[in-house]
């Protein structure tokens, strides 16, 4: 089935690149995530953290 | 600031509920039935749609697909619009996804005992009910994301990208997965064969555990854990994290179900680095859920809904070990298929899986009935049999495992095989079969026990009705309030940003790990003695493959010492490439088939697939004598060209010449096979009485030629004798 996209890839030149570019947004991706998380905002944390309790028709048996 | 009023739809959640209380005793009581038949192989000789290979994957489907699928739906439907202060987008859809859902369970509750499986693991449903499932799924999918877009809260909860996560990546899964070519009304192909159909195969398999069973369910931790404990989550920052990681990382780990196989190395080293860094976010997860429970532990010890979810954590973080452990090359060597990963599967099945939604079950049912649990004290015995059942299911598992693997691998000192014949093996661990059993039996009492309570708290409860909300429409973001949040608060406003961000995240392991494994030839060194199978032989595998022999046979010799002793030449990847689909399997409750190829006589396989008692004593393999004796023995053979046709299609070198004789050539080959049967004195008296009998009773009589066994014998002398290696 694939037969039919298979021709394409192998004539794609330095395709070696590709592998490489993913590793570079993996790792940038996760490094912006950490900075964000640990520069987040305590206040803006409690907020959301409390967001599942904060619903006040629930009859807490 | 005006506040508006709308109700929470908690009618779907009490349908869901109910489903999934119903479909996981039927789930569960398959799966006892089945521990059952470990140690009473006979129990229900002769009926095919009761057979062991059949019911297999009607309960690894019930307990995935109707029992955990209903409690994740519940569990989503409800916290969802609580979460979002929004009542779902749309009714019509709602019931759509519900209705739709069930009939799909009831589709496969028919189909799978009547043989109609494509034999690829959680995913056997056929190509029509394939396509429901896409449709209903992405019914949910628009009701949920719908919902989203019409909330009044604005930040997403964690929860909340867990659920969108789960949606995405199912519906790419499913979808790859189940490429398959139709051949008729309820038979279809693989697109894949061989090599590539074993990685994507346990790219879903494995990422079907990853975002069926484990994210959905972390999002409902996040959820129902804070409200059952009435404190919020121990780190919000963790669970970004984790989110992220465990999403993106989840799907490289497929691979790790293949290794030591004939997957390319490099497929395998991927699997397993990705699988050990798996540890962290999944920890990151247990952590948090624990964590949230600091300062109410004391409640644990009263409520048995925190109970349940303590102890789901905690198997979380159990088999979240086990599995990155099981990932590792040499523990692998050790465990794969034995009991061993049984045990992995029920620990995180049972605990899990199912305590969490024991859990949401006692917590939702009370609250939407507007009463108290009508009995504390049977959840409580509920949690410890339950607990109980778990231990006694799991141990006994492992203890069978260590020794299959211990003694497959044997070497007396002259080199010979210690343990040679596999039933030593199989009867080495019957001990073991009980207790599983006994622990199934306590667990799915636990689960009636539920029944019951529930059943009561219901009849003594209100009417379900829609809950009442309030709360103020959103407003319209000022530049002012945007001005100091992070971009994951930018994100987290923007749900369709998310759902593609989430999407490219969990298509990258796939791509990388797929693409190549298909696109680049010499992954699959080819084997210029390999040929196509025969149509008698094509026919026999797919008998092979809806008997489901695929659940207790495997067909991968692994490159050991201990298993080209006892099996043959290990497997090689150029073998298997008209083999759509493959049939590596998972399990060696049986020994490993790939090489039985010539290895015993077509008299041998006649008399075993009849009784397999008589000729192997200990056996706890079923009788087919459906294949041999009856009116269903009679070989379907209306369908072979369109077989043929279609594996043509998909890259199998058959010539039109092929086609054109298939007729013929299984009616020779099938002779042939008839005539060296009677080389046994019994078969040739039993079989010309039989021709008699009917005769003179003007009987309609199939000639053996023409008969199903013949065709599985076809199939099975021709396993592994492609290759020949110079000793």
């Amino acid at each position: 089935m694939l037969k039919f996209v298979k021709n394409h890839m192998d004539s794609i030149a330095g395709i070696e690149i590709f592998p490489i570019i993913s590793l570079l947004i993996f790792f940038i991706f996760f490094v912006v995530l950490f900075w964000w998380v640990i520069t987040a905002k305590k206040d803006h944390i409690k907020t959301v953290s409390n967001i599942p309790l904060d619903n006040q028709n629930e009859d807490i048996l | 600031m005006e506040m508006q009023q709308f109700h929470y739809d908690n009618k779907i959640v009490t349908k869901f509920l109910y489903a999934t209380i119903i479909f996981g005793v039927v789930g569960m009581a398959v799966g006892l039935l089945l521990a059952f038949m470990f140690l009473f192989p006979n129990l229900t000789d002769g009926i095919s749609w009761l057979s062991f290979g059949r019911l297999r994957p009607l309960h690894t489907n019930a307990v995935i697909f109707a029992f955990v699928g209903n409690a994740m739906f519940a569990g989503i439907y409800y916290s969802l619009q609580r979460l979002l202060k929004a009542r779902m987008a749309s009714d019509l859809l709602s019931n759509i996804n519900f209705w739709g859902w069930q009939l799909i369970i009831v589709a496969a509750a028919i189909s799978l005992p009547l043989g109609y499986s494509t034999s690829k693991e959680y995913a056997e449903l056929e190509w029509p009910i394939d396509i429901a499932i896409a449709l209903i799924w992405v019914v949910f999918g628009v009701n949920m994301i719908w919902t989203i877009l019409k909330r009044r809260q604005r930040h997403l909860y964690v929860a909340i990208w867990f659920y969108i996560a789960t949606f995405v990546t199912v519906a790419v899964l499913h979808i790859f997965n189940s490429l398959e070519l139709p051949v008729s009304g309820m038979k279809s192909y693989s697109v894949y064969a061989g090599v590539q159909d074993a990685l994507v195969q346990w790219w879903y398999g494995h990422n079907a555990v990853a975002f069926f069973l484990t994210t959905p369910f972390l999002g409902l931790m996040y959820y129902f854990v804070p409200k059952a404990a009435n404190r919020p989550v121990y780190s919000y920052r963790l669970s970004i994290i984790h989110f992220w990681s465990l999403i993106f990382l989840y799907i490289w780990a497929g691979p790790h179900h293949l290794l030591y196989t004939a997957l390319p190395e490099w497929a395998q080293n991927l699997g397993v680095a990705f699988s050990i860094m798996l540890l962290m976010p999944s920890w990151g997860g247990m952590i948090n859920g624990l964590l949230t429970l600091r300062g109410a532990w004391d409640k644990v010890r009263t409520d048995p809904v925190l109970k349940f979810m303590v102890v789901a954590i905690t198997g979380y973080g159990m088999a979240t070990f086990e599995g990155p452990a099981l990932s590792l090359k040499n523990v692998n060597a050790i465990a794969h298929f034995t009991d061993w990963i049984i045990a992995h599967v029920h620990v995180g099945a049972l605990a899990w899986n199912g305590f969490m939604a024991f859990g949401i079950i006692y917590y939702l049912i009370p609250r939407l009935f507007k009463t108290k649990l009508y009995s504390l004290g049977l959840a409580n015995l509920h949690f410890w049999l339950g607990t109980l059942g778990i231990i006694i299911y799991a141990l006994p598992m492992y203890v069978a495992g260590f020794t299959q693997a211990s003694m497959w691998k044997q070497f007396n000192p002259d080199g010979t095989l210690t343990y040679g014949n596999f039933l030593e093996t199989v009867t080495e661990i019957m001990p073991m079969y009980w207790m599983r059993a006994i622990g199934g039996t306590l667990y799915i009492v636990g689960m009636l026990i539920l029944v019951y309570n529930v059943i009561v708290t219901v009849w003594q409860g209100s009417k379900v009705e829609d809950e009442l909300a309030e709360a103020p429409a959103l407003e319209r973001v000022t530049k002012k309030r945007i001005s100091s949040e992070g971009w994951h608060t930018w994100l987290e406003r923007r749900p369709i940003q998310l759902t593609l961000l989430a999407t490219v995240a969990i298509l990258i392991g796939g791509i990388i790990q797929i693409v190549p494994t298909i696109m680049v030839k010499s992954n699959i060194p080819t084997i210029a003695s390999v040929q196509p199978y025969t149509p008698l032989e094509l026919e026999g595998r797919d008998i092979y493959i809806r008997e489901g022999c695929v659940g207790c046979h495997s067909q991968m010799i692994r490159p050991f010492r201990s298993e080209v002793e006892r099996y043959g030449e290990y497997s090689k990847a150029g073998e298997f490439v008209y083999d759509h689909p493959f049939l590596w399997g998972s399990k060696r409750t049986g020994p490993d088939l790939h090489r039985i190829g010539g290895k015993y006589s077509d008299n041998w396989h006649f008399n075993h697939m009849y009784d397999p008692q008589s000729t192997s004593s200990g056996s706890i393999m079923p009788r087919y004598p459906w294949l041999i004796t009856g009116s269903s023995s009679e070989l379907d053979k209306s369908n072979t060209e369109t077989k043929m046709e279609a594996m043509v299609t998909l890259g199998v070198p058959y010539s039109e010449e092929d086609i054109a004789n298939a007729q013929q050539n299984m009616l020779d080959q099938g002779a042939q096979i008839e005539q060296n049967l009677y080389s046994d004195p019994d078969f040739a008296k039993t079989y010309e009485a039989d021709k008699k009998y009917a005769a003179e009773n003007s009987e309609d009589f199939i000639e053996m030629k023409n008969r199903e066994i013949v065709a599985m014998i076809a199939y099975l002398q021709r396993l592994g004798t492609d290759i020949h290696v110079e000793d």
